[in-house]
């Protein structure tokens, strides 16, 4: 079937007449001279195209064919066929049995209408977060209630996944903020020699801000993720379906064991992260400033405020409720297709950074109009 | 006797531990339509798959087109891959584009054709697979089930193959649309000269357009050849398959 021979025109131009003498073999591999050819062809009225010599012709062919003789009709020129061989026409009735149709790209709205209709999704999507959270409260009441419906053992696991797998990330993002705070610290402070401050500075910047948010930034990312994707390919495999027939609450069973399980996992978390930044910024203040380690904890525990380290801890509840609720909820969210499970992961993750920075901002201002 | 397209021979494919085909043998000639038949996890799809290079039998050898496919050089493959469209059980079609995008993708990488002959294809084989001229630009999320095996075919036949590769083409679509899937089959058998490969369990589809099929059950090639040839024959899994003296199909 694979002819060498590349298709080709022959034009011959006699008074009124254009006879296009059609040869080679039209496949898709061997058409891109002749297209050209065509397309700035200007023929005169009566166009005769003769196909005898084809040797080889695929759909492309027959539909170059037809793409130009419907540009010379349009221009006014009365077209005819000779040469046809029993091939060209079989293809040609198999291709062209129903008469092609335009379809024009539906037409996109107007920007008013886009701007409406954005405005209105944002707000049903926030009606949507609050109808999730409220389901889910109603849930946990009737499963308070109903104490053997606790999923200890899932809690469990999530425990172990959200918490313990994610020591050694937090243990290098907390050790590097405490490397950095401290570098910066020390080069102010050496300026007036109060080097000792440096004490201070990590004590209470770590515990009280830095540590919760870098965790909560890690966490969000790393389990956040997990739990919008997890409970997305469980709705793609309509699991989450089969949960509800079969009277297994998707809240009790999916929803709550990941909150509780985060918001245990989180102040351990925050812990563990002040415990390495503090230790980050020992290092370099040792090595730069020759603050030995002991002298180091003795200023510390007249630096560092109970206060601080609990405000830090407190945080951890709160960012972990809200970054596994609005993962979950984007879950839940995923639809039948396999773009939808990136682009919800994505959006959870971006959301549940924002909330908790957004949070972090309202504990700030509350925590200063108190006085503490 | 017709040119031979794919020719198995001595075929062995394990995963681990696990035997899935035993020494399979089997023969397509030009513009049949074949099949792979068998019941669930008798290894008809991993068969498929070594045909078109997704996966690698541990021994023995399946020439396509003339060309071994365990010494092929890349260009080879790449030409062979070329010649020959597939069509996948769930559609595979790309979910970020539509459908007309789908289709177009092969001819922007492919080849150098005029954006106006490429719109001009596109709408071809579209209409070719009998989907409403608006389906171009639709995205395979908006599609029914059927829809999507359509659009498939028509990505799958885009360059024109000599060879087309079907995986359950029927399965998920209701009786009637099995029955019109079956006649297109057929049809671009018939007109486009095309060499059909599938994989099915459809007894209508076997009965009516499968040409001649292998087998497949414990590890081995039971039976080849067409429908009467193999229902001659006595075996405990084709009397199972075709449901013999029940009500399947009779002789």
């Amino acid at each position: 079937m694979q002819s060498a021979i590349s298709a080709s025109l022959i034009i011959t131009e006699e008074a009124s007449r254009t006879l296009i003498g059609c040869s080679g073999a039209w496949t898709i591999e061997h058409l891109f001279s002749v297209t050209h050819q065509l397309e700035t062809l200007q023929p005169h009225t009566y166009v005769l195209w003769d196909l005898s010599g084809i040797s080889d012709i695929d759909s492309s062919g027959v539909a170059l064919w037809q793409l130009s003789n419907r540009r010379f009709e349009e221009k006014g020129c009365i077209c005819e066929t000779i040469g046809e061989q029993k091939e060209h026409s079989h293809l040609f009735r198999l291709l062209y049995a129903k008469a092609l149709q335009e379809a024009p790209l539906p037409k996109s709205p107007s920007w008013l209408y886009q701007i409406g209709k954005e405005t209105h999704r944002s707000i049903l999507g926030i009606g949507n977060f609050l109808s999730f959270l409220g389901e889910a409260f109603v849930l946990l009441f009737y499963t308070l209630k109903h104490p053997s419906l606790i999923r200890y053992r899932s809690i469990g696991a999530h425990i172990v996944e959200t918490g313990t797998r994610a020591l050694p990330i937090i243990a290098i993002s907390a050790f590097l903020i405490g490397v950095v705070v401290a570098y910066q610290s020390v080069v102010q402070l050496q300026k007036f020699g109060a080097d000792i401050f440096i004490v201070d500075m990590i004590g209470i910047s770590l515990t009280r801000e830095l540590a919760p948010l870098i965790t909560a930034i890690v966490v969000a990312g790393r389990s956040g993720s997990a739990f919008t994707a997890q409970i997305g390919a469980m709705k793609m495999t309509q699991e989450i379906d089969a949960m509800k027939t079969m009277g297994f609450d998707p809240f009790t069973f999916l929803v709550w064991p990941r909150v509780f399980a985060l918001m245990i996992v989180m102040p351990l978390l925050i812990f563990f992260a002040d415990m390495v930044g503090i230790f980050g910024g020992m290092v370099i203040a040792q090595a730069h400033s020759h603050l030995s380690f002991t002298e180091f904890i003795h200023r510390l525990q007249g630096a560092l405020a109970l206060k601080h380290y609990l405000i830090g801890i407190i945080k951890g509840p709160f960012f972990a409720f809200l970054i596994a609720f609005v993962s979950t909820y984007r879950g839940f969210q995923v639809s039948m297709n396999t773009e939808s499970i990136g682009r919800y992961t994505t959006k959870s993750v971006v959301n549940a950074i924002f909330l908790v920075i957004a949070c972090d901002a309202l504990f700030s201002i509350l925590l200063t109009e108190l006085k503490l | 006797m017709k040119q031979i397209i794919i020719d198995v021979r001595d075929v062995v494919t394990a995963f681990g531990e696990h035997l899935i085909h035993d020494h399979i043998n089997c023969t397509v000639r030009e513009n049949e339509i074949y099949a792979l038949l068998g019941g669930s996890g008798s290894g008809k799809s991993t068969l498929m798959r070594e045909m078109i290079l997704l996966e690698r039998p541990q021994s023995g050898t399946i020439h396509v087109l003339g060309h071994d496919l365990s010494k092929l050089t890349p260009l080879e493959a790449a030409g062979l891959r070329r010649s020959w469209g597939v069509l996948f059980q769930s559609g595979a079609l790309y979910s970020s584009l539509t459908v007309g995008e789908n289709i177009a993708l092969l001819y922007n990488e492919y080849t150098n054709l005029s954006p106006k002959l490429i719109e001009e294809l596109i709408r071809l084989k579209i209409n070719l697979v009998g989907l409403p001229p608006h389906a171009k630009h639709l995205y395979p999320s908006q599609l029914s089930g059927g829809m999507i095996k359509r659009a498939a075919l028509a990505r799958a036949l885009a360059l024109d193959p000599k060879l087309l590769f079907l995986d359950e083409p029927t399965s998920g679509l209701d009786p009637l649309s099995s029955r019109q899937f079956d006649a297109l089959i057929q049809q671009l058998r018939d007109l486009l000269g095309l060499t059909i490969i599938m994989v099915t369990h459809d007894l209508d589809t076997i009965h009516h357009i499968v040409d001649r099929f292998t087998l497949l059950g414990e590890k081995k090639a039971i039976a080849e050849g067409s429908l009467e040839e193999v229902l001659a024959i006595e075996h405990p899994i084709i009397d199972y398959f075709f449901q013999k003296g029940s009500y399947g199909i009779t002789c």
